[in-house]
């Protein structure tokens, strides 16, 4: 998919500074994650926020919508210094703010998310009328007019919420909006809607900064970049004037050349899998959440399944684990028939899943790095086998080493991690359980350039050594470079599998799924 | 990041001056400086002319921390949990009316076999109720606050029906040496309570049983999806404690050889969760201190021999200790050491900026 794809009409952005920030100091429990980051964004400007995980992009997000005391340097909005500030002075004043974790009451319908806290208010209290009007008013001027504003949150696509959480933002008008990694495993028709509402609001004047770890997207609509590293802000760019490698090299703080190694090329394929398979299904489903699917998983391959969201994609791999129950057909591993009840079972028959939902990665909160790894390992051998300093070590070590999180980072409460890392520590778990069959949903949402090359780099060496491997992820590319065979998902079905091979690209794949044929029986 | 630790002995102190039960030290030096006013002779430990054991106000406190050391052990690991097992001084009752019974019953009623009985039945009586505290709160999915308050309440009632309503006493030289013979000078029950929590932290260290039993207590949803088994762990849990307060009645019931339904044990969970509290285990589950609550467990047993001992009212010890839980919690709750924690922020420690600020202003 080509970058012009998602490119938005130029922008009138020569603007008037409307936000300063220099300097920022923040302290985060007793490490400094702020120290001395700064941005400066202009009227009508959409300006991206890049940094490698753990940079201090989201502080510095927390920073600028008060959600974070700030301890040094200052922000000044339309050239007023702001003082120490609580989020709803912030929004008062005019920054607006969409946090990495969307933050809706799942249970109140999409009005009420849009409206709470900035009712309309009449003369006896809230106006509900007049609320109702202003949420839909809000929705349709961010060309939302389909959305149903009386349907609860939770019935909502990811994408949606992530809509109405922007809707939430965008309200009074905000001067200035700020997301955080608002794109992350959307799908690119989800990404662009997201974009054409930020150039909307672009065109009224407003700045928007957000950030993201997809260089395509920033690339395809931001008129300027700011790099954050270890706390600091590394430099602003304008994004006509950067290429991808350059800003790579400037994130990470290393040379062009010591780069090479993150290319991305497509891995050498096996041809056919032998011998039986190690998980095979037959006729595995749920009804309601995806039909009966036929698969075989054999040792050492990439499966991948590619499919847009709500495809079926996702549920059938619940269902393999057993985070979702099948009621009908059946799973076989190692030929023998196998009821997959919870986690702690699927461990035992060595099935790991790493899953999309970041609530559910199965990190003890409290414990550190470290503690989390060993005790995933630990869970596999009962307590009265405890895994041995000397062990630990080298698991650990090689764990982290290889999924590249930081050494600094090993003894730290895992609550303490930044988003990304985080995620990365949930993968580290599941591998140190010695997985048979991995199943690995988006494992590589919110990591950085670097971490995201480590991840591949990983799943391909943990495919040689023989581990069945079955790979979602939005990103269809991504699913046809690593994949060995790739199933095809659409309306909650398996439509097709297919081979892949230097035959093989994504257009293909999109073709089979916009393919009606299939229909006509 | 990692906050460097300065080596040698003075780390060693700045360490446990860190620790939470630290505090508890200080306390128990404190109570003991107040009893040295009062007599200046109080700390004073003589050997007895007539059998070479130890005698005076210290080793009195040893004994009487003896039971509260047993159930201290057994409540740190139900709140590590994120539990609470509020049966434990109903447990001791019913292992105490159980032993005595059995004592006063037997056909030889002072030898060595029928103590033996008497205490493996005490003991197997009380790992079922901790059983039965287990089941409610791991099978049957009920709090843990209101499941182990019906065995309390039916534990009391249970002990009465063993022994008709009566305090039934009984005479067996063996049973009433583990409570109050000595070995090598020092009090049995002593040697017995400490031998016990080393072998239960050894058990819960060494093995992964600790971490296991941290993380279901931090984060259940967390560990059950990291593969724990957390049914089993809060069984071990409850059992654990059950046992040990089985032990805890033992002793208090041997050292004066009468069960009294109505006072053995009677309140004595409001001290266990005290002493755990102080050790630096917080009630809202997850890291433990076994060495912590062995310290609080204690300074409770100072504390209740100085209250005696200055003669204060017995009746306003409960009150005493209800305010030191309180404090305690206070101290532990978040949002207090944020505020202390706030406040030495603001103050010139900070950065450069805020220094220029603080100055300028
Ligand atoms: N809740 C927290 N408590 C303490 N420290 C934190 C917390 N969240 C983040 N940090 C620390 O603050 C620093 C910056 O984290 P931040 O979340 O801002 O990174 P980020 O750039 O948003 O990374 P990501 O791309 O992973 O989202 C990191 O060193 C991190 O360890
Ligand atoms: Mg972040």
């Amino acid at each position: 998919m080509s970058d012009r794809s998602l490119q938005i009409s130029e922008a009138p952005w020569a603007g008037a500074e409307v936000l300063r920030a220099s300097g920022l100091v923040v302290d985060r429990d007793s490490s400094v994650a702020l120290d001395g980051a700064g941005v400066t964004l202009y009227a009508g400007e959409i300006h991206a926020l890049m940094g490698v995980n753990g940079a201090g992009k989201s502080t510095l997000v927390a920073a600028l919508t008060g959600a974070l005391p700030v301890v040094g340097g200052e922000i000044r909005l339309d050239g007023r210094a702001l003082g120490r500030m609580t989020t709803t002075q912030a929004s008062a004043a005019g920054i607006a703010s969409v946090y990495q974790e969307a933050s809706l009451c799942g249970n109140l319908s999409v009005a009420e998310n849009i409206m709470i806290g900035q009712e309309a208010r009449g003369r006896f209290g809230i106006d509900w009328p007049e609320t109702h009007r202003v949420a839909r008013r809000t929705l349709s001027r961010l060309g939302l007019d389909d959305l149903d504003s009386t349907t609860p949150v939770w019935a909502l696509p990811v994408a949606e919420r992530q809509l109405v959480a922007i809707a939430r933002a965008v309200v009074h008008d905000p001067r200035v909006l700020v997301l955080d990694e608002p794109t992350s495993s959307l799908e690119p028709h989800e990404v662009e809607r997201i974009f054409s509402v930020l150039a909307g609001i672009r065109a009224r004047g407003a700045a928007v900064l957000f950030v993201s770890h997809i260089l395509e997207q920033v690339f395809a609509v931001s008129d300027r970049v700011t790099v954050l590293r270890e706390g600091r802000d590394v430099g602003t760019f304008e994004t006509d004037d950067i290429d991808r490698a350059e800003l790579i090299s400037v994130m990470l703080g290393q040379d062009l050349d010591s780069l090479r190694m993150l290319g991305s090329g497509t891995r050498p394929h096996r041809q056919e899998p032998e011998g039986d398979p190690i998980y095979r299904t037959d006729k595995l489903g749920l009804r309601g959440a995806v039909a009966p699917v036929d698969i075989d998983l054999y040792r050492g391959e990439i499966l991948g399944f590619a499919g847009l969201r709500g495809s079926g994609r996702t549920e059938f791999a619940n269902v393999m684990t057993g985070s979702l129950r099948a009621d009908t057909g059946e799973a076989r591993i190692d030929g023998r028939v196998v009821k997959m009840r919870d986690p702690a079972q699927a461990l035992r028959l060595r099935l790991g899943m790493v899953t999309e939902d970041a609530a559910d990665d199965g990190l003890v909160t409290g414990l550190t790095v470290r503690q989390n790894i060993v005790l995933a390992r630990q869970a596999l051998r009962g307590w009265a086998d405890p895994v041995g300093a000397a062990e630990a070590d080298t698991l650990v070590e090689e764990l982290t080493e290889s999924l590249s999180i930081p050494a600094d980072l090993i003894d730290e409460p895992v609550d303490r991690l930044s988003t990304g890392n985080r995620r990365r520590v949930a993968l580290a778990r599941i591998l140190a359980t010695r997985p048979r069959v991995l199943i690995l949903d988006d494992p590589t949402r919110g990591a950085d350039v670097a971490a995201k090359a480590a991840i591949e780099r990983k799943i391909e060496r943990l495919a040689g050594d023989g581990v069945a491997i079955v790979y979602i992820s939005s990103e269809m590319e991504d699913v046809v470079r690593l994949s060995d065979r790739i199933a095809i998902f659409r309306d909650r079905e398996k439509i097709a599998e297919v081979s892949s091979g230097p035959g093989l690209s994504v257009d293909t794949i999109v073709e089979l799924i916009a393919d009606d044929s299939h229909y006509d029986m | 990041m990692n906050s460097s630790k300065p080596a040698g002995a003075k780390g060693l102190v700045a360490e446990v001056v860190r620790k939470q039960y630290f505090w508890g030290i200080i306390a128990i030096v404190l109570l003991l400086a107040v009893n040295v006013f009062k007599d200046p002779s109080y700390l004073a430990i003589s050997i007895s002319p007539t059998d070479g054991n130890l005698v005076g106000n210290l080793i009195d406190i040893l004994r009487a921390a003896a039971p509260v050391l047993m159930i201290a052990v057994g409540m740190c690991l139900v709140v590590a949990t994120g539990g609470i097992d509020l049966s434990v001084g109903s447990i001791m009752v019913v292992a105490g009316a159980v032993s005595m019974e059995l004592l006063a019953g037997s056909n030889a009623p002072d030898s060595l076999g029928a103590a033996f009985i008497a205490i493996v039945v005490a003991l197997a009586i009380s790992g079922l109720l901790g059983a039965v505290n287990g089941v409610l709160v791991s099978v049957v999915g009920l709090q843990p606050f209101i499941s182990t308050l019906v065995v309390m309440l039916a534990g009391r009632g249970l002990a009465k029906v063993i022994t008709g309503g009566q305090n039934t006493s009984a005479v067996n030289e063996p049973f009433r040496w583990v409570a109050n013979g000595y070995a090598i000078g020092i009090p049995v029950v002593f040697v017995l309570a400490v031998l016990i929590t080393i072998a239960v932290g050894m058990l819960v260290r060494k093995s992964a049983l600790g971490l296991m039993i941290e993380a279901i207590g931090m984060d259940a949803k967390a560990a059950r999806l990291a593969g724990l088994n957390r049914r089993g762990l809060l069984m071990t849990a409850y059992i654990s404690s059950g046992l040990l307060a089985g032990v805890a009645g033992i002793f208090a019931t041997a050292s004066v050889m009468t069960v009294d339904v109505s006072r053995t044990g009677y309140q004595l969970e409001l001290d266990a969760i005290l002493a755990v509290v102080i050790g630096g285990t917080s009630l809202a589950g997850g890291k433990f201190n076994i060495t912590g609550a062995a310290i609080g467990a204690i300074l409770i047993a100072t504390l209740d021999k100085t209250v005696v001992f200055l003669g204060v009212s017995s009746s306003a010890t409960p009150a005493f200790k209800a305010i030191v839980i309180v404090a305690l919690c206070l101290l532990q709750s978040e949002r207090v050491r944020a505020l202390f924690r706030q406040r030495r922020i603001q103050r010139p420690t900070g950065t450069a900026a805020t220094k220029k600020e603080t100055v300028s202003a």
